[in-house]
């Protein structure tokens, strides 16, 4: 017996096992046209093949429940977000056939940024966008691509271009782009529609299969429930509403002449990350002092000045140090949006063990570089602390008298080696020469490797130098605080 | 000779929801709801053929939403 057969496609499943609702049919209204296009859709995938490649990313909405239906890879995606998954999906199984499916309430609204830059990237992905210009399944509100004067739940009085502006036209801006390759808006009113609509369906998949890269599927599909119409009507709207605002039309079709390509996917090796994060370049640690660490009481210390006197690369540069001194650390800047002159500052925690939180809010040791930094942290340290003040530039004595408090010309100390912006290295030599917390000969061989400017590791490494000496020279006039150099 | 299959259409009578979009697209119209008729489990009427006439054209099956309502055998022979 020879007789050909239109049956429902094997791509879907016998039987729609979802919870609470019937076994054998979809749970879309009557005259939805979800189900023309799932059906199409299976159809395609039969025809081709596809079966075992394709994975189907379900959004938000009516069509949420595809995965019941679909017997092929699924994925529920996050209200809008289906080609941001779809993009993961086909990245990561290049050889995987992604069909993102989304109506107008997710694409062409909250999905809006996600759909743009997933065509402009020119995701190797099929996207059907089921457009019944109303948010169907809660409960008839206006969309994005509502018509102009369209009643709905959310628009009683019609829509209007003053309150709410006017439909978006989703599959035109989407073929304003480069990247995507075959871009279509078809319709379900009618029987010539439908078949219309098969092609497209087809030929935005077969354009995936060939690798050719974007492939966009706009489809106007009647809502009878939504409109509040029986099916002959709501075809009547698609046809007389609808299609003189959206019409059917294929808006680009480069499939022949485009060469498609590959995304690249790159995996890191351990080396690259350290590299790609400039991690890494310290060398080797210093010999392991057991005694010395286990002995190591944690700190917390804040460096804070204007930004581009270096406080955040004193803090980096000082964490660095005691990491290869094979301490726990942990540092954690803090800055406005300014790249120069707005006021930063850099948490910086020292300890024997694993550092719990980053953040320092009682400084043990506190750095500051300019009034403003004075003025805002000077009641933070905790009491038989010690603030380091960059005497060059703030004028004012500290009004706390149960910490150390050592007025240092940082500033000036450097602008003498002709390093003014150098402060921030001799800050670190006249605290660590003061404070014996490290060794200082360890500090200078580290100076190099930690700044970003390797060219200047030897000017930075005088301007440490300058720092302790000026602490030996000064040692007289200064009170060390027992807590912090026992 | 092999004997000629006519072609025939079939609806699953408890998978119709009885949204006519077959009935409007059937050329020979011979697909027709019968308000006579029981309603299935999901609560329609459904849709059924003739019994004669149908071109095997398909166009039901395209117009029918519901993956499984619709089966349409095209002309065959019965070799």
């Amino acid at each position: 017996m020879s007789q050909q057969i239109l049956e429902k496609p094997a791509s879907f499943y016998e039987h729609f096992d979802r919870k609470g609702g019937p076994k054998d049919t979809t749970h879309y209204c009557p005259g939805c046209g979800h189900g023309n296009v799932h059906k199409l859709i299976a159809e395609t995938i039969d025809d081709m093949g596809l079966a075992d490649r394709a994975i189907f990313v379900s959004p938000v909405g009516c069509s949420v429940f595809a995965y019941y239906y679909f017997d092929v890879g699924n994925i529920q995606a996050a209200h809008g977000r289906a080609p941001a998954v779809g993009t993961a999906v086909k990245r990561t199984r290049p050889n995987s056939i992604v069909i993102s499916y989304q109506g107008d309430g997710d694409l062409a609204s909250i999905g809006t940024a996600e759909i743009i830059h997933a065509a402009n990237r020119g995701e190797h992905m099929t996207v059907f966008f089921v457009n019944n210009a109303i948010y169907g399944m809660t409960g008839g509100q206006m969309a994005a691509t509502s018509l102009m004067g369209q009643k709905t739940a959310t628009t009683p009085y019609g829509r209007s271009a003053e309150n709410e502006g006017f439909p978006i036209h989703m599959a035109e801006m989407i073929a304003t782009l480069e990247a995507p390759v075959y871009v279509a808006r078809c319709h379900l009113a009618d029987l010539k529609g439908i078949m219309n609509t098969r092609k497209a369906v087809r030929k935005a998949i077969q354009a995936q299969v060939e690798g050719k890269g974007f492939t966009f599927v706009e489809i106007l599909s009647p809502c009878p429930t939504g409109w509040k119409m029986d099916t002959h009507a709501a075809c009547e709207f698609i046809t007389k509403e609808m299609l003189p605002v959206f019409p059917e039309k294929v808006l680009k079709d480069e499939i022949a002449t485009r060469v498609g390509w590959e995304h690249e996917i790159k995996e890191f090796t351990d080396e690259e990350v350290v590299a790609s994060l400039e991690l890494g370049m310290l060398g080797e640690p210093f010999p392991y002092d057991k005694k010395f660490v286990d002995n190591f009481e944690t700190k917390g210390f804040k460096f804070a000045g204007f930004g581009g006197q270096g406080v955040l690369t004193a803090g980096a540069v000082f964490a660095a140090h005691a990491m290869q001194e094979h301490l726990q650390v942990s540092w954690i800047p803090s800055y406005g949006p300014e790249m120069r002159g707005g006021t930063a500052n850099c948490s910086v925690v020292i300890s024997k063990d694993p550092v719990g939180s980053p953040l320092v809010v009682e400084p043990d040791v506190l750095a500051v570089m300019n009034d403003p930094s004075f003025d805002t942290f000077e009641p933070t340290v905790k009491p038989g602390g010690l603030i380091i003040v960059n005497s060059t530039i703030i004028a004012r004595k500290a009004h706390r008298t149960d910490v150390e408090v050592l007025y240092i010309p940082l500033t000036q100390i450097a602008d003498d080696l002709g390093l003014k912006a150098a402060a921030n290295m001799v800050l670190l030599g006249a605290y660590v020469e003061y404070s014996k917390l490290l060794p200082l000969d360890h500090l200078k061989t580290i100076v190099p490797k930690g700044i970003k400017r390797k060219a200047l590791g030897d000017q930075n490494v005088l301007a440490v130098e300058a720092g302790a000496k000026w602490v030996r020279e000064n040692a007289k006039a200064l009170k060390p605080v027992p807590s912090l150099t026992a | 000779m092999s004997d000629t299959l006519s072609p025939r259409v079939e609806i699953v009578p408890h998978l119709c929801k009885s949204c006519q979009r077959c009935v409007e697209v059937c050329k020979p119209a011979v697909l027709e709801t019968n308000l006579e008729r029981a309603f299935n489990e999901l609560g329609y009427q459904w849709v059924v053929y003739s019994g004669d006439g149908c071109t095997g054209c398909g166009s039901c099956f395209y117009a029918c939403p519901e993956p499984g309502a619709v089966i349409v055998y095209k002309k065959g022979t019965a070799d």
